[in-house]
């Protein structure tokens, strides 16, 4: 296994579950199972004693290594130099699993998929810029940006929304863009974090070849987990584009005046993405457009930025609902971080967090009282 | 055993109970050099009405329970010696109560250091706890329970000095409450005016009960804080240090470190010498007065103050401090442990003597640490190997160094603090037999089933 | 092995003996220093040998070209006369020792040396030092050993400089742009006085800087800051580029304010005095120095010594003073945001 030389190497000293003050513990899995397997050093143990044939491979450890929602939360808080790669471990023991072909059925009927309709949805392609037909938003033609919308903002209620918002706020405000529709392919993210390195070289093959032969060399994404792979899995697979997210294209915007706003008064928060902020490190541009908008109050939760506490949705999550049910699934806390800042909108920017959310509402009764509204949904309002 | 997991996850919910391979295998060891003992589950309670149900379940099927904080003592007490129940605290997390003027806190028995520490710093910003080097995860209550020790305890004594109030889940299954609390709505004391009865279970690493609640003392917390390390060439000049140390009752706490890596440590002692202050003025003060107190090992040339770096300071006033687990890495290998007898200070000479001998001889990587419990009236010294768990050799090895430390620490009249199960019996067979013969008439009055975490302090 | 080269003679006929004379922390006539001079020549038992608190300066109040400080550091030495606690020795014994962990740039003919000093890691940046950055070395391997002198040990001197002017020499270097006193200075002072052979030249950061200033002159914003310069003692080994703090702060447009204790009358850091001596000395020492800052309304107190800077910083800032190191100020003055150390 990749990384097997480090995995002895945890103490389980429990700093990676918390957050830096130490007023919360910050790791979902933990929060929603409570067992200390559940936690980054609880993985790291067991994973050592799965090589060295101490414990089998078993439903409950299939359901540990996958429920790590991959959000990087111990990679910012453990203390040992080898912190850089502790996602790294366990989406490695994923793919050591999905090699021995033994894997939770949720997490083989994602990937089988993807390999068979190119989307989780098991939709056709031809439906993945339905969402784009009554915008400005045209097909990709040698524009400056090509807007990557990704297959939760292709076929999820929420994230069609949310590609409506951010594609018409870009195209109206005079950014060349345009989107790939039909020949757009998944952007394997969520592929290679559950373990299926095979697949995921494929897709970024298929998707870095599209885009050279279209000329591609700018990328606005909507979801962060594309950002996250195109910056940091497809250089070293020879594809270098400039990838934007499309909140620091908002940011600029706003700032170049190219986006005047008027004011909308609203009390609201903000959910940091994990592939944002804390695997990319950008936790300025969206607060940056919140701050833009007269009349707007931006409460932060006490888990913010690096100590965001993760929607429960990454690593693949999102599809394979391993952390989801039950009231310490970490969408509902996470809402319930949200409800307690007094805001009335909690805002996104994410396409998964944004369903996760929505979802987590409902479950908490909390519909009259919170709403989920992406950053670029929130700025359409301010117009 | 089904029935058991049927009954106990009527009890606390099916989720929180599991007999599954992962979390026996977890659950049957610690980050230490014990060896491991599965148990045959592991439930995840959140109230004491859960717990006194486990227990009665656990006294009428006659199977072990363990309590468990974060696992971290490294001395295995959590370990499951004869399997049973593993009953993780840590879903009690609640802070019950702070009292700032009578400076208490009630926490539940999962409260974490770390927690209470964030909860204070950000609700009470003039209270304080005495915070130990243990990771965050650490429990309050299993902290005190071990008798462990902290930033305040060169100050206030022991960690369990500093308890308040009690409540027990007995192994009958009852409720129990020590100190103040068991006649009065106030926690402000463990005993007196009454008979002491906190003793029947701080130190018993539940063999006599389980501590469901605990009431710790508070202090007052200045408003900052300096550190100073003072260095000598010899341990022979530690006593007298630290004697003039604490002669000021200016300092917060006192540390003591000597370690052959990096570089700037090798081969000198260090006093670690912490204090605070309301105002600029204050610290000056205290500074001062703790320079002037070593003046004649200044003069002498025997010892002089280093100049702290700004990162290193930043290390040191870190509370905890997350440096203290980074020794685990020093060979690249995930553990450390130490044997960490309780002793006079007197004796730190030849302690950190065998220390050096014992590393040479056993090829080990090695951290002498003492932190000064009262003024001066004992310490901790910490025999502390760092070893690799992938290198099975150098685990023998370090087993054996510790034996030899704890051994020889015995020899010297110090007292084991959390000591392993092996540690025990070496206490046993040299404690006075009427001690041993009180141990024992406790233990069985309390524990007549034998269940509460047997294999710790049993007489034979 | 390698001898001081001390003149007697120049000793004999000096008629000012400023060495001892203006020094700060002794009181001696004129007569009397020369008779302790010579004493100390000779070998014999002399009361500065127990009273130098070894602040360099009568480096650089000799100005015959003798090394008094250098010689008395010998004769200590050779007595066994301990200047700080042993613990301390040994420790800055043990951090200078080489242990095969020197960073390289990209090496080239012309290279700046960080010494042992790792904050130049992170300022040593930005067009002030893009002509060569990032060729330079930083490591036990290129650091001095100078400030053994504080310890009156140069016989760890002797051992070591020679393997560090070989690892200059190994890297075919012409000119080394040293970025810290003592390391300047090692290689223009303490190695001739003891007969060392220089493979290279030697260029001070002052000098660098001026030059580099004046070649950005258009890209200058005169910073208008009143600072109060602290000179660390390693200047007086090198006191001939004293002169570039004024020169270089004219050029940043700065007012260099007038303090009692400047120039030949700088005070010390107190560093050194606190690990030697314990409070009083290095609080009577630190206090005079900030008051007179503070006094003569500096704003900012400029740093060329880290070690200064780690003695300083936090308490000038609490006088509202506020401290930066002088590469830090340059860049500053060229419109570029250098990440400062915080107090």
């Amino acid at each position: 296994m990749k990384y097997e030389e480090i995995v002895h190497r945890c103490f389980r000293c429990g700093y990676c579950k918390f957050t830096s003050d130490y007023s919360d513990f910050n790791c979902p899995s933990y929060r929603k199972f409570r067992f200390d397997t559940y936690a980054p050093g609880g993985r790291m143990w067991l994973i050592r004693a799965w090589l060295n044939n101490e414990i089998k491979n078993s439903e409950r450890f299939q359901e540990i290594i996958f429920s790590c929602a991959t959000c990087a939360s111990c990679v910012e808080h453990c203390v040992f130099p080898f912190s850089d790669d502790l996602v790294n471990i366990i989406i490695a023991a994923r793919e050591e699993l999905v090699n021995q072909g033994i894997i939770p059925p949720v997490v083989r009927d994602y990937l089988k998929s993807i390999n068979i309709h190119g989307n989780p949805y098991k939709e056709p392609a031809k439906e993945r810029g339905a969402w784009a037909h009554d915008t400005p938003v045209k097909s990709y033609d040698g524009h400056e940006y090509l807007f990557y919308t990704g297959c939760v903002g292709s076929y999820d209620e929420k994230g069609k929304k949310i590609a409506k918002a951010v594609g018409t706020l870009l195209a109206k405000s005079g950014v060349s863009l345009g989107i790939l529709g039909s020949r757009e392919m998944c952007d394997g993210n969520e592929v290679r974090a559950l373990g299926e390195a095979g697949l995921f070289k494929l897709l970024a093959e298929g998707n870095i070849s599209l885009f050279k032969e279209l000329g591609v060399k700018k990328i606005i994404t909507l979801d962060p987990h594309a950002f996250n792979t195109f910056i940091r899995d497809y250089p070293e697979l020879g594809g270098e584009f400039e990838v934007y997210h499309y909140t620091q294209m908002l940011a600029s915007l706003i700032e170049s005046k190219k986006i005047p706003l008027n004011e909308y008064k609203a009390r609201v928060t903000l959910h940091d993405p994990c592939y944002l902020g804390r695997h990319n490190g950008e936790y300025e541009a969206p607060r940056k457009v919140l701050r833009a908008i007269p009349g707007l109050e931006l409460i932060e939760m006490d888990q913010n930025r690096e100590n965001a506490f993760c929607c429960g949705g990454g690593g693949g999550n999102f599809f394979t609902d391993i952390l989801g049910g039950g009231q310490d699934s970490p969408n509902r806390i996470r809402v319930r971080n949200a409800f307690d800042t007094g805001a009335g909108i909690l805002v996104v920017a994410c396409t998964q967090c944004a369903r996760m959310f929505e979802d987590a509402v409902i479950s908490e009764g909390l519909e009259d009282s919170l709403e989920v509204l992406d950053v670029a949904e929130l700025v359409l309002r301010a117009l | 055993m089904s029935d058991i997991i049927r009954l106990l996850s009527e009890i606390v919910g099916p989720q929180f109970v599991s007999n599954q391979p992962e979390e026996l295998y977890f659950y049957g060891r610690d980050p230490g050099l014990m060896s491991a003992h599965k148990p045959d589950c592991v439930v995840l309670p959140k109230t004491a009405e859960e717990i006194q149900e486990i227990v009665r379940l656990a006294v009428s099927e006659k199977i072990p329970v363990v309590p468990m904080g974060a696992g971290m003592s490294l001395s295995g007490l959590v370990i499951p010696l004869q399997g049973g129940i593993v009953i993780d605290m840590k879903r009690m997390d609640r802070i019950i109560e702070v009292n700032e003027n009578a400076r208490y806190v009630i926490v539940e028995g999962g409260v974490s250091t770390g927690l209470l520490k964030a909860y204070l710093d950000r609700n009470h910003p003039r209270l304080r706890f005495s915070i130990p080097d243990s990771p965050a995860t650490a429990t309050v209550v299993a902290n005190v329970m071990i008798h462990g020790q902290g930033r305040l305890s060169q100050q206030y004594g022991f960690n369990s000095d500093m308890v308040s109030g009690l409540e027990v889940v007995l192994a009958s299954g009852d409720i129990c409450k020590i100190g103040s609390c068991s006649l009065s709505p106030d926690w402000f004391s463990k005993g007196a005016p009454l008979p002491d009865l906190s003793g029947l279970f701080l130190g018993w690493f539940g063999a006599t009960g389980i501590i469901t609640k605990a009431a710790i003392k508070l202090y007052p917390k200045k408003k900052m804080r300096d550190v100073e390390i003072f260095i000598t060439d010899s341990e022979d000049f530690i006593p007298g240090i630290i004697y003039e140390l604490t002669h000021t009752e200016m300092v917060e706490d006192i540390n003591v470190f000597a370690q052959p890596l990096p570089m700037i440590f090798k081969d000198n002692q260090h006093v670690v010498i912490y204090y605070t202050g309301d105002t600029d003025e204050e610290l000056e003060f205290k500074r001062k007065m703790i320079f002037h107190a070593l003046d004649r090992f200044i003069k002498n040339k025997d010892g002089g103050f280093m100049s702290v770096a700004s990162g290193m300071k930043e290390t040191l006033l870190e509370m905890p401090q997350r440096s203290a687990s980074t020794f685990a890495d020093v060979t690249k290998g995930g553990g450390f442990e130490y044997s960490g007898p309780i002793i006079v200070i007197e004796k730190y000479p030849q302690c950190a003597r065998k220390l050096d001998e014992l590393a040479a001889k056993y090829d080990l990587k090695y951290h002498a640490t003492a932190r000064v419990i009262g003024r001066g009236h004992c310490m901790m010294f910490a025999f502390s190997f760092t070893f690799n768990r992938a290198d099975s050799g150098m685990l023998d090895r370090t087993r054996q160094a510790l034996h030899e430390a704890g051994e020889y620490a015995l020899r010297a009249g110090g007292v084991f603090w959390k000591p392993t199960v092996d540690e025990q019996k070496m206490a046993i067979e040299k404690m006075d037999p009427h001690t041993l013969d009180l141990m024992k008439m406790i233990k069985k009055n309390l524990d007549p089933n034998g269940i509460m975490n047997p294999g710790n302090w049993e007489v034979a | 092995m390698f001898a001081l080269k001390f003149d007697e003679n120049l000793c004999k006929s000096c008629t000012t003996c400023d060495c001892l004379v203006k020094c700060q922390y002794m009181n001696f006539e004129t007569n009397d220093a020369k008779v302790e001079m010579l004493k100390i020549f000779k070998g014999d038992d002399s009361s500065v040998l127990q009273d130098c608190v070894t602040c360099y300066s009568c480096e650089e109040y000799c100005k015959r070209g003798n090394h008094p400080f250098y010689l008395i550091t010998e004769r200590r030495q050779e007595k066994g006369i301990l200047t700080a606690p042993r613990a301390i020795t040994r420790q800055w014994i043990n951090i200078g020792e080489p242990r095969g962990k020197y960073e390289l740039g990209e090496i080239k003919e012309k290279i700046l040396s960080f010494g042992f000093m790792p904050q130049f890691l992170q300022s040593v940046q930005g067009k002030l030092f893009d002509d060569d950055m990032p060729s330079y070395v930083f490591g036990q391997e290129f650091f001095c050993n100078v400030v053994y002198i504080h310890f009156a040990d140069t016989s760890i001197i002797k051992q070591r400089l020679p393997m560090v002017i070989d690892n200059f020499k190994k890297l075919r270097v012409k000119e080394v742009v040293f970025m810290h006193d003592e390391c300047y200075a090692a290689f223009t002072s303490l190695a001739p006085a003891y007969g060392m052979e220089i493979p290279f030249k030697s260029v001070h950061y002052f000098e660098y800087l001026y030059e580099r200033l004046q070649e950005l002159r258009d890209e200058i914003r005169p910073l208008n800051y009143r600072v109060a310069y602290q000179r660390p003692c390693s200047n007086r080994l090198c006191a001939d580029t004293h002169h570039f703090v004024e020169d270089i702060m004219k050029l940043i447009g700065i007012d260099l304010v007038q303090r009692t204790y400047e120039g030949e009358n700088a005070l010390c850091c107190g560093s050194i005095f606190r690990a030697m001596y314990g409070y009083e000395l290095a609080n009577d020492v630190q206090t005079r120095n900030i008051d007179d800052m503070e006094e003569n309304g500096a704003e900012y107190c400029i740093f060329n010594c880290h070690g200064c800077q780690n003695a300083l910083a936090a308490k000038v800032a609490k006088r509202g003073i506020k401290p930066i190191h002088i590469v830090e100020l340059c860049r500053l003055a060229i419109g570029e945001k250098p990440d400062m150390e915080v107090a």
